[in-house]
């Protein structure tokens, strides 16, 4: 009796799991763990964004991960699954704002990227960053585009 | 007892995987979706060919694109633009049964400036494409004078009809309709404007088809000039709308289709071709000048501004890439981009949309108000001349005034026949307006010296 019952409960359980597994793989699930700029592009919305950065001045030096996401394994991987979470969400219900904007975080994480690479100018310009950068002061205030069009 | 517990533990299991995996299976399922979409998937269900006319037909291949064509039919206002839809009980002259608002009802003083000519008995709000045949067939202006064939050619798909009047030659076509009656015209075209009008049937290429732009763009790019062979993609989707959103007028007794483009696009430029060569429309019946009708020049208006400028498109503001699912399609329901500011505006300028809507209609209160100004110019200078005229002055004593009615009233009617109030071209279109009024006043002085 017992055992029937650990073997129904772990049928059930691992149709569960194997769906899950499939599905993630069928879905590229492990592209977005990864580096490369093309999961990105995975769904299509930010197809334009991708073909953009191609062509940009940054695509030798900087892919989607390196200004969108902070340095440091812990903060990458939580902001990753936060907007992984939320894309996700957003392309499945299809209720989101066209064109796609940045989020108030995730901009700040890509003004502390430009200042990150750029420490050397951005010192000179910028001595005493306050601790939000003002909108002011931004960087892709006036250098929009030099990642992508928006 | 122990069985018992673990009785409802398994069902508890069994109920929790299967909303687990439901959700699994319907997650899957919407992925498969996206993906399908995005493959961007074309089914020719059936073959076009470069006689195919009815947009149906090729709505069959390409329904996302033929469903935002169709509806071109809504009537939407916007502040100083789109249409209203006005009831009316339909005859049998005039089966329609809703038409746009009367222009001239909103502003009588275009009586005064178009007296004499057709518009000044019937002039409506524009519709959407889907009107643009019967809005033309029924319009009291064709009852007020005969129209030739020519004005077919921007009211209907006239690729077909032309190219087998010609017998294969497009050209040829064109001027055996220029020269019919517009009835017998309007009997050898079926639709609106349709797909075959600016795509190619096979490559779905955007190619230009009227005979008058393909001869008019020759005066500015050169005289071997060939549009469908030398212009970019990202001229073609301005060229294709510049096709009929431009000036124009009906050279020589053949009536033959002409873009005044020989001295250049602005409006000045063109009046000064229009001096050249003598043309007028009519004659105004309150004042005698020789006087001229402007058309819808946007093509000419965005030609100045800053848009243009960028190297952005009418199709880029006015058919902006719109999402379908995981695709990306230009969305074929035309209409104003300030209906449709997220994808039309916001692709670039990144502000609210209220923000964007407030820049563009300053732009266009201003203009207005410039407009409101210019006419008012424009009609003292007709009342003076009606004064002068009855006091007995001789056509001679009258004809400088009226050169500078004809000049002013040509400047003022650019800009009042332009669809955008100005946002085309915000600074070009305060030039044309001040020159306008400088005319107006000009006038007025040629008459105070003659007396």
């Amino acid at each position: 009796m017992k055992s029937a019952f650990l073997i129904t409960a772990a049928v059930l359980l691992g149709i569960a799991g194997g769906l899950g597994v499939f599905t993630f793989g069928y879905a590229k699930g492990a592209s977005y763990l990864g580096h490369d700029p093309a999961a990105c592009a995975n769904c299509h919305v930010m197809q334009a964004h991708y073909d953009d950065w191609r062509h940009s001045s940054h695509r030798s030096v900087a892919g989607c991960n390196d200004c969108h996401t902070p340095p440091g394994l812990i903060p990458k991987y939580a902001v990753k699954a936060k907007n992984g979470f939320w894309h996700s969400f957003y392309f499945t219900t299809g209720r989101f704002h066209e064109p796609i904007q940045i989020t108030p975080s995730n901009r700040a994480v890509t003004e502390k990227a430009c200042r990150n690479c750029h420490a050397s100018i951005v010192q000179a310009i910028d001595p005493i960053p306050a601790h939000r950068p003002s909108d002011a002061l931004s960087c892709i205030r006036c250098h929009s585009t030099v990642g992508h069009m928006r | 007892m122990a069985n018992r517990r673990r009785f409802w533990i398994l069902i508890a299991i069994v109920l929790g995987v299967a909303v687990l995996t439901a959700g699994l299976t319907a997650l899957l399922v919407n992925i498969f979706e996206h993906k399908q979409e995005a493959r961007n998937p074309f089914y020719r269900v059936v073959e076009l060919t470069d006689e195919t006319v009815d947009p149906a037909v090729w709505g069959k291949n390409f329904p996302l694109q033929y469903d935002g064509y169709k509806r071109t039919v809504d009537q939407v206002r916007t502040r100083y633009g789109g249409s209203e839809a006005v009831p009316r009980t339909p005859t049998n002259a005039d089966p329609r049964s809703v038409v746009a608002q009367s222009r001239l009802e909103e502003d009588p003083r275009l009586k005064t400036m178009w007296a004499g000519y057709a518009f000044s008995v019937d002039f409506r709000e524009e519709r959407g494409h889907a009107y643009m045949l019967s809005d033309q067939e029924f319009t009291e202006r064709q009852h007020f004078a005969k129209q030739p064939g020519t004005c077919i050619h921007c009211h209907a798909s006239v690729y077909v009809p032309y190219k087998r009047a010609g017998g294969g030659d497009l050209i040829k076509g064109f001027e055996k309709l220029n020269q019919m009656t517009y009835f017998e015209a309007r009997k050898l075209v079926t639709h609106p404007v349709a797909c075959i009008d600016c795509h190619d049937p096979q490559t779905m290429q955007l190619r230009v088809t009227r005979p008058g732009f393909i001869e008019g763009i020759r005066a500015v790019k050169g005289a071997n000039y060939d549009v469908n062979r030398d212009a970019t993609r990202q001229e073609m989707r301005a060229f294709v709308c510049g096709q009929c959103h431009v000036e124009y007028y009906f050279k020589g007794p053949e009536k033959r289709l002409t873009y005044p483009w020989f001295k250049g696009l602005k409006a000045d430029e063109i009046l000064s071709y229009y001096e050249e060569t003598g043309f007028k429309d009519w004659q105004h019946a309150i004042t005698g000048a020789p006087v001229l009708k402007a058309q819808h020049p946007e093509f000419e208006m965005w030609n100045q501004g800053i848009h243009a400028r960028s190297g952005v498109a009418c199709a880029d503001c006015h058919m902006p890439y719109t999402r379908v699912g995981a695709l990306k399609i230009s969305d074929h329901h035309v209409r104003s981009p300030v209906l449709n500011l997220n994808n039309a505006c916001q692709t670039c300028h990144k502000w609210p949309e209220e923000e964007l809507k407030n820049r563009i209609e300053t732009i266009q209160s201003r203009t207005s108000e410039m407009r409101g100004v210019a006419m008012d110019a424009l009609v003292a200078l007709i009342n003076d001349i009606q004064r002068a005229k009855t006091a007995g002055a001789t056509d001679a004593q009258l004809a400088p005034a009226r050169q500078f009615q004809r000049k002013a009233q040509f400047l003022l009617d650019f800009i009042e026949a332009e669809n955008s109030m100005g946002f085309h071209a915000p600074q070009e279109a305060a030039r044309v307006l001040v020159h306008s009024v400088d005319y107006s006043r000009k006038g007025q002085e040629a008459l105070r010296t003659a007396r």
